[in-house]
């Protein structure tokens, strides 16, 4: 059987010391499996944005243990991680994040590279990430010549270039308006629904209800634990055919 | 990740701020291109003052009369007080100077007698000739005089007392302008002379405070006649085999005269002046000038790279979050260290490379009187300086971004 994609055990992280002490998670444990897709809830300082950056390992727990494909995430380097991030982690921004003065097809060729893939293989796999978001006619367009939404959707196209284990989303939607925040769900849906493990971090309920399993967190804890689809099946928009 | 790669990011990194990165280029630009102009500078004024001694006659000494100083050495002027029983200097010692026994490096010895401002006229024109000289024939070759048109006198025509004269360039143009002089009669200071030659220029004229084209040299027997009275010689100009013996004939001039004017302990009344042994304190004099001139260069240079570094820390700081995205997309810290070096090398070679194209071209130029001559090795060392600047001062500002945590760096606005 292979191990979950994320595999989380009892994680606390503290800020600061003494007075200054600020404890973002108290004890957090979580399993992801393979193919789900889990939106994580909270209002800000509840420890969401801690949670994302230590599942993009970005940032160490303090204790406890987090597993990556069952690789244990403390026990690396600096090095090992950033192999890690670049093969296992595609991230998605709140601000999209793309390198200015770049053009949409080098931004996705970009984690491709520092990944020591062939110039032409790359081409290649960029082409086709940015088929998939529907960008293919906007490959040549650097980032101030493309809407927000369309920025985002280069993003997307980034982060699954590597085809990387988990997708790691964090307030995806948060600077989009509605029919741009409309494009990329229906895009994660998709996504969700060839069977990509997708975690994605949201105050929204409306973005919370396309995810198969919603986690709320309060004061760096998990208090709500609600699956909405099965892991193994479409995502609950896709089976309710409001995406194609 | 290829090396390529990086160069790309570097580049496309630089073409974002155009302004900012020409600036910074024209910082090593200007440093480059000072430490090669002005060593060529240094360099330059140091040929042209060794040219200038050379065509006074390389390997060849001057014995002059003194009442004060020692002998053998040139210059000394400080050990004692008058001598009261000097003996000066007369044909007699000239000429016991050309003996193959006992001074065998001493090619020739040319008694010279000195007029100075001698008035001479060719028909209705008239110049005041700056230097008359009366000597023998061997003085031509000691003192590196080249006759350009008819011929130097001979022994038999310094024996005749022959009123025959060669004139410097200077001379023949204020005089005859465009008339041919060779056979002309010319008038000096009331006797006549017919001119048999013209002396070809000298070449250090316009480094020289003395216009050493404005002469005149005639047999000395003649000039004794006319000009100056039998008495004494101004000095006498020595020839060596050649350049190398110098010294050797220097002592054998000293041995000489020192037995003929009866002189034992460490004073003496002549003075032998060498020629080399001056070019190698101006050789030493400008060798100081050229290293101040360079070190003030290098200065500029560092002033430079400090620009360097200090445009590489504002681009860091401006391109935080930039950073700290490709860290989390993957980038290893090599790539990222690569990419900022890389930037700040290709700014400082960019600015080496114009900086050697705007020297070279500056050094065809005359710079205060002086034509720089450039130093191959100084072209060589300012471009690897700037190449090294890049590296060093690069560096730190490119380790600060390799080392940004990736979250910080996101999280920078």
């Amino acid at each position: 059987m292979t191990p979950p994609v994320l595999d989380v055990r009892a994680v606390t992280k503290v800020y600061g010391r003494g007075d200054t002490e600020v404890r973002a998670l108290r004890g957090v444990t979580l399993r992801v499996e393979q193919g789900d897709y889990v939106a994580i809830m909270g209002q800000s300082g509840s420890g969401k944005s801690t949670l994302m950056n230590i599942l993009g390992c970005l940032d160490v727990p303090t204790s406890g243990h987090y597993l990556l494909d069952g690789t244990d995430v403390g026990a690396l380097q600096e090095a090992q991680l950033s192999i890690l991030r670049n093969r296992r982690i595609g991230f998605i921004f709140q601000s999209f994040n793309l390198i200015p003065r770049m053009s949409a097809l080098a931004n996705v060729e970009l984690p491709l590279a520092y990944g020591g893939v062939k110039p032409a293989e790359r081409r290649r796999r960029a082409l086709a990430a940015l088929e998939l978001v529907g960008l293919a006619d906007r490959v040549r367009h650097e980032p101030n010549e493309l809407s927000g939404g369309q920025q985002q959707r280069v993003a997307v196209a980034r982060a699954l270039a590597t085809a990387p284990s988990l997708l790691l989303a964090d307030e995806p939607t948060g600077n989009l308006d509605t029919r741009s925040t409309h494009d990329v769900l229906d895009i994660l849906d998709r996504l969700s629904a060839a069977g990509r493990t997708i975690a994605l971090i949201t105050h929204e309920d409306e973005v919370a209800l396309r995810a198969k399993r919603v986690l709320r967190l309060v004061d760096g804890r998990i208090v709500e634990d609600r699956r909405q689809a099965p892991v193994q099946g479409p995502p609950p928009a896709v089976a309710s055919g409001a995406v194609g | 990740m290829r090396a390529r790669e990086v160069l790309g990011f570097a580049l496309r990194g630089l073409g974002a701020n155009k302004l900012r990165s020409g600036l910074t280029t024209l910082g090593i630009l200007i440093g480059v291109a000072s430490v090669i102009l002005l060593v060529a500078v240094g360099n330059g004024s140091a040929e042209a003052v060794k040219n200038s001694i050379g065509s006074l006659g390389a390997g060849s000494l001057t014995v002059s009369s003194s009442t004060t100083g020692r002998g053998g050495g040139f210059g000394g002027q400080a050990t004692t007080g008058p001598r009261t029983q000097a003996k000066q200097l007369t044909v007699e010692d000239a000429e016991a100077l050309v003996d193959p026994e006992a001074a065998p490096h001493v090619e020739s010895a040319s008694p010279v007698v000195n007029a100075n401002s001698v008035t001479t006229t060719y028909a209705t024109t008239s110049h005041n000739v700056s230097q008359f000289i009366g000597t023998y024939p061997g003085y031509f070759k000691a003192a590196n005089k080249t006759v350009a048109k008819g011929a130097a006198f001979t022994r038999a025509q310094v024996d005749g007392r022959a009123r025959v004269v060669l004139i410097g360039p200077t001379v023949a143009t204020e005089l005859f302008g465009a008339v041919e002089p060779v056979g002309k009669k010319i008038n000096v200071s009331g006797a006549f002379f017919t001119v048999v030659g013209v002396l070809a220029e000298s070449g250090s004229a316009s480094t020289g405070f003395q216009d050493a084209d404005d002469v005149a040299i005639a047999p000395i027997t003649a000039v004794q006649g006319t000009l100056t009275s039998y008495g004494s010689l101004s000095q006498i100009v020595v020839r060596a085999k050649n350049a190398d013996v110098v010294d050797d004939a220097q002592a054998e001039i000293t041995t000489i005269l020192n037995q003929r004017h009866k002189i034992t302990g460490s004073t003496s009344d002549f003075t032998v002046y060498n020629q080399a042994s001056a070019q190698d304190a101006v050789a030493e004099s400008s060798r100081t000038f050229t290293v101040l001139l360079a070190a003030v260069a290098a200065i500029s240079l560092l002033v430079g790279g400090i620009g360097v570094t200090n445009i590489m820390l504002v681009t860091v700081t401006e391109r935080t979050r930039e950073i700290g995205v490709r860290k989390a997309i993957g980038a290893p810290k090599g790539a990222i260290l690569g990419q900022f070096v890389a930037e700040a090398t290709i700014l400082s070679l960019l600015g080496g490379v114009l900086g050697v194209l705007v020297g070279v071209v500056g050094s065809r130029f005359e710079i205060v009187g002086v034509q720089p001559v450039l130093v191959p090795s100084s072209i060589a060392l300012a471009l690897g300086v700037s190449v090294a600047i890049g590296l060093f001062f690069g560096s730190y500002p490119a380790n600060r971004a390799a080392n940004l945590r990736p979250i910080e760096a996101l999280r920078h606005e």
